[in-house]
């Protein structure tokens, strides 16, 4: 038997707890992450790929709760441990960057400090020794002059500059897995190019995972080998990256492919209409019966109107979960 | 309207353009710590720039490029520090006060954000008949009617203007302020991003129903985007800002295909494109992270980001001086030293 | 929605003041100023005189439920001019900038250096007692919270898109202030008037009981409190009643306005769309 895979998320179920009933705001969501490869989570808001990474790092908060399902690290279940625990875990082996590092560093405290604190907390480092690391991982991350940045804060640093320290946060123990929420979504597009390639480059250094999770199909099939893509809480499609974009399967993946206007295209092709999907996302109280995808769906019949349609195996390991996919 | 062939642009290119702004400058000037002194923020520095009737211009550019402050100067919310705004023969430069409801009638927005810019207190109804009142319609049935008509054009049903904004879904919150800019019959509408904001599989139906409106009603857009496959996709003329001046602008062929400013081909090189032929090289990116507006570069505001630096750019500004003869006239226009030395490898 | 505590007694608390004030003619049981009795004088709580009578023979029930009339009465209309002081002056201040927000947030911050009661307080000296200049002065004191609240949330609101459309649209600043910013801001605004008619009640019951409210022989609940001082050992229902209905409605009416401000917050409404 081969050794489990880095990260292995089975059959999971994330409940939305109301005031009267539970809703599932994530349901059956399965996928492994290899040691060293790039997973893609793609998705709208409200499909349910944040929180997914949130449960993964133990970060779920009422009313959310985890309802079902297994997460397990290297084999072993995650999401049942002790909260002392989880939190030795978080750092260590699974970090993760979020969205707008503003709100996830100390205003009060200098990022040197800061990145210090991770070689204290997790290498027991005496804080001499960890603020001299601390300007090392600072310069990884190519931040120019890092010896006086270290005694910078938050405020006085650019968006960029402060997503280049919390990857320094974030790998600085070596971390298993980087989980990144968006971590380029509040970046202008060319500070996003340069954060996305250093992300890229040390963790492909270090042989840390990553899992993604953006909006940005394009920017995921860019950076991921494999992408996952969720529509209302539940993996609809998963394949190689290439192929995802190349041959998608599921009417939902081909429609968001169809409707981008990528660049080139109107130079290619003239100025098409750009295919739409119909309706809009629906909200976690009204998905509905079914496929969740049924309502918007051009080839939806009376089966997908009743039956969830179960995953199917595509050829290289990826799946498809739709009645009349292809 | 759905064709699948390039149509030559509806843009008339004989008129006389809808607008125009010679050299337009705006500068702020900000406190700076303490109270202590203050200091000049170029948010616009020098801008020449026209829009034709029936033509969609697409502005691009991160943030800190001076678009917002472009926008508001020719709306008329903010006043120019230099320069001339001529919209429609009239001009509303920095002497003229803009007449606001005149203006109203000529210029309108969409905003970015469908849930910050409907009142969350007023019904559909009432958000786009005040404006008819306002602006002089006093018939009932014709304001009603004038509504109702519009709700259709941007795809939304009659029923729908009893309702309150919290009631609708993002996507049709931006039909709604689609309806609220047209429903004065403006010929210039400034969209601000109006769709960033949106779910990705929203966004294809904003676009649409924009280019479609453009058509029928013979508009004229500014497209203000970061997403340069909208921009293509849309805009019949291109410009690009960086820190307060147009580093580059022509036709959509010219700067997609043949970007002559290190600056275009960092943002194109940016773009996350899984069908791209060949990976973005090297000596497309940009370095680092863009100055303050503040406290811009000397000489070319992008040199110490630029992959093709000289010493020449550290302390000569360039002009926007035109690289080729464009198709008709068009026309495309770099400001770089090297300009003739980035054309397509 | 949950109905939360504070809102329910809150709620109740002043509703019954008001019921209370708005019957006082056809509940209390005698005349409270015409009705003294001698042969009455200090009778403790009992049956006949359900909290017991004052030296003169008046009967307190009866007086406290006519003082609810001039407590709700000072109340609500001094804060009523209150709210339109400092919402005005908030609105203008917050929306046009410059000179003018300088010299507003000056104001209010002299009117916050100085006690509002001392400010009242010599108001009342140079316009004599009585419910009139109670009135007066009451009224153009405490503004000073709703013109900062109106004024920040002027700040935060005329950036949203729909305050730029206004303006966009040709909307002139009244017309914006009024149709788009006010209706989006009632509910701040409605708390703080909540909460500042419990302070204006405590305020009347203060300068009544420093004699510069309410005169005697009218029953306010402050100079009801002034008369029983002496009598605080010999006739203690004389100052328990009356401080009991101050303290009850001064409650209620900080409950109710923490219980709106629950539901009125508008980011706690927001996130449920």
């Amino acid at each position: 038997m081969s050794a489990p895979p880095l990260l292995e998320v089975e059959n999971l179920r994330i409940d939305l707890l109301g005031d009267d009933r539970r809703h599932a705001a994530v349901e059956g969501v399965s996928f492994r992450i290899g040691r060293g490869e790039t997973f893609g989570l793609v998705g709208e808001s409200g499909c349910g790929k944040s929180i997914t990474a949130l449960s993964i790092m133990g970060l779920l908060r009422h009313p959310l709760a985890i309802g079902g399902g297994a997460i397990r690290l290297e084999g072993q279940e995650i999401q049942s441990l002790p909260p002392g625990q989880i939190r030795r875990l978080r750092g260590s082996r699974i970090a993760m960057i979020f969205q707008e590092p503003m709100t996830a560093l100390n205003p009060l405290s200098p990022v040197g400090r800061q990145i210090a604190e991770m070689f204290v907390l997790h290498q027991g480092a005496g804080w001499s020794e960890a603020g001299d690391r601390a300007v090392e991982a600072l310069r990884q991350v190519r931040v120019p002059s890092p010896e006086r940045r270290v005694k910078d804060y938050p405020h006085q640093l650019s968006g960029g500059m402060r997503q280049r320290v919390m990857i320094a946060i974030a790998l600085a123990c070596g971390p298993d897995l980087l989980v990144a929420d968006e971590p380029t979504t509040a970046l202008d597009v060319t500070v996003q190019a340069e954060i996305v390639d250093l992300m890229r480059e040390l963790c492909a250094a270090n042989g840390t995972a990553i899992l993604m999770i953006s909006h940005d199909l394009g920017l995921v099939a860019n950076i991921c080998r494999r992408v996952a893509v969720m529509y209302a809480g539940r993996v609809v499609e998963e394949q190689a990256a290439d192929a995802i974009f190349r041959q998608p399967q599921h009417p939902y993946t081909q429609g968001l492919v169809a409707s981008l206007p990528l660049l080139g295209g109107r130079a290619a092709h003239g100025r098409r209409r750009l295919a739409e999907i119909a309706g809009t996302v629906p909200a976690i109280s009204a998905y509905p019966a079914g496929c969740r995808f049924n309502p918007r769906c051009d080839r939806a019949t009376d089966v997908c109107r009743v039956e969830d349609p179960a995953a199917t195996p595509l050829g290289d390991g990826g799946l498809v979960r739709c009645h009349h996919h292809g | 309207m759905s064709s699948s062939t390039e149509l030559p642009p509806s843009v008339a290119t004989d008129a006389a353009p809808l607008l125009q702004l010679d050299d337009l400058a705006v500068h702020y000037s900000v406190a700076g710590r303490l109270g202590t002194g203050r200091r000049l923020l170029k948010a616009v520095d020098g801008i020449d720039l026209e829009v034709r009737p029936g033509e969609c211009l697409g502005l691009v550019g991160e943030s800190g490029c001076g678009k917002s402050t472009l926008a508001l100067a020719v709306m008329g919310l903010v006043a120019p520090t230099r320069g001339h705004i001529r919209i429609a023969g009239q001009d509303i430069g920095q002497d003229a006060r803009p007449d606001r409801k005149a203006m109203a009638r000529t210029v309108q927005m969409v905003f970015q954000d469908p849930y910050a810019s409907l009142n969350p207190r007023q019904t559909v109804r009432r958000t786009l008949a005040d404006p008819l009142r306002l602006h002089g319609v006093s018939d009932a049935a014709e304001i009603e009617h004038r509504v109702a008509e519009m709700l259709a054009r941007v795809g939304l049903r009659p029923e729908h203007a009893g309702r309150y904004p919290h009631e609708f879904s993002g996507g049709q919150r931006q039909r709604i302020g689609i309806a609220r800019a047209l429903i004065l019959k403006p010929r210039l509408v400034i969209c601000d991003e109006p769709v960033s904001a949106l779910d990705v599989s929203i966004r294809a139906q904003i676009i649409n129903l924009l280019l479609e409106l453009k058509d029928e009603l013979g508009l004229s857009y500014i497209m203000i985007s970061h997403d340069l496959g909208v921009v293509e996709h849309m805009s019949d003329r291109v410009a690009v800002m960086y820190l307060g001046r147009i580093v580059e602008r022509g036709g959509w062929r010219e700067i997609f295909e043949n970007p002559r400013h290190p600056y275009t081909r960092a943002l194109i090189a940016a773009i996350p494109d899984p069908f791209r032929l060949h990976a973005a090289t090297a000596r497309d990116k940009a370095k680092g992270e863009i100055a303050s507006a503040l406290n811009p570069p000397s000489g070319c505001h992008f040199h110490p980001r630029c992959p093709m630096r000289q010493d020449r750019c550290t302390v000569e500004s360039p002009r926007l001086d035109p690289v080729t003869a464009g198709h008709g006239d068009v026309g495309h226009w770099a400001a770089c030293h090297f300009a003739d030395r980035t054309g397509a490898s | 929605m949950k109905l939360r505590a504070n809102l329910l007694i809150g709620g109740a608390l002043v509703t019954v003041a008001v019921v209370v004030g708005v019957l006082a003619p056809w509940i209390a049981h005698t005349d409270p100023v015409l009705d003294a009795n001698l042969m009455n004088a200090e009778i403790p709580p009992g049956s006949e005189f359900l909290f017991g009578t004052d030296g003169q023979g008046r009967d307190i029930y009866s007086r406290i439920v006519y003082g609810a009339q001039i407590s709700l009465t000072v109340g609500i209309i001094s804060q009523i001019a209150n709210s339109i002081i400092g919402v005005t002056l908030g609105l203008t201040a917050g929306y046009w900038g410059g000179w003018w927000d300088d010299f507003v947030g000056l104001v209010t911050n002299l009117m916050l250096a100085i006690p509002s009661l001392i400010f009242a307080l010599a108001i009342m000296a140079i316009l004599g007692p009585g419910l009139t200049s109670l009135l007066i002065a009451l009224g153009l004191t405490n503004w000073s919270y709703s013109c900062r609240i109106t004024r920040a949330q002027v700040l935060s609101l005329k950036s949203q898109g729909y305050v730029q459309a206004a303006r966009i649209l040709g909307y002139g600043d009244f017309r914006i202030m009024f149709t788009q910013l006010l209706p989006n801001m009632i509910g701040p605004i409605i708390v703080i008037a909540t909460l500042g008619m419990g302070a204006a009640i405590l305020a009347e019951a203060s300068l009544s009981f420093l004699g510069l409210g309410i005169r005697p022989p009218f029953p306010s609940w402050g100079s009801m409190l002034s008369e029983a001082r002496d009598q605080i050992t010999t006739a203690p229902w004389l100052s328990v009643f009356p401080g009991l209905a101050i303290f009850l409605t001064v409650l209620g009416l900080n409950l109710l306005g923490d219980g709106l401000r629950d539901i009125l917050d508008p980011q706690s409404r927001e996130r449920r769309a």
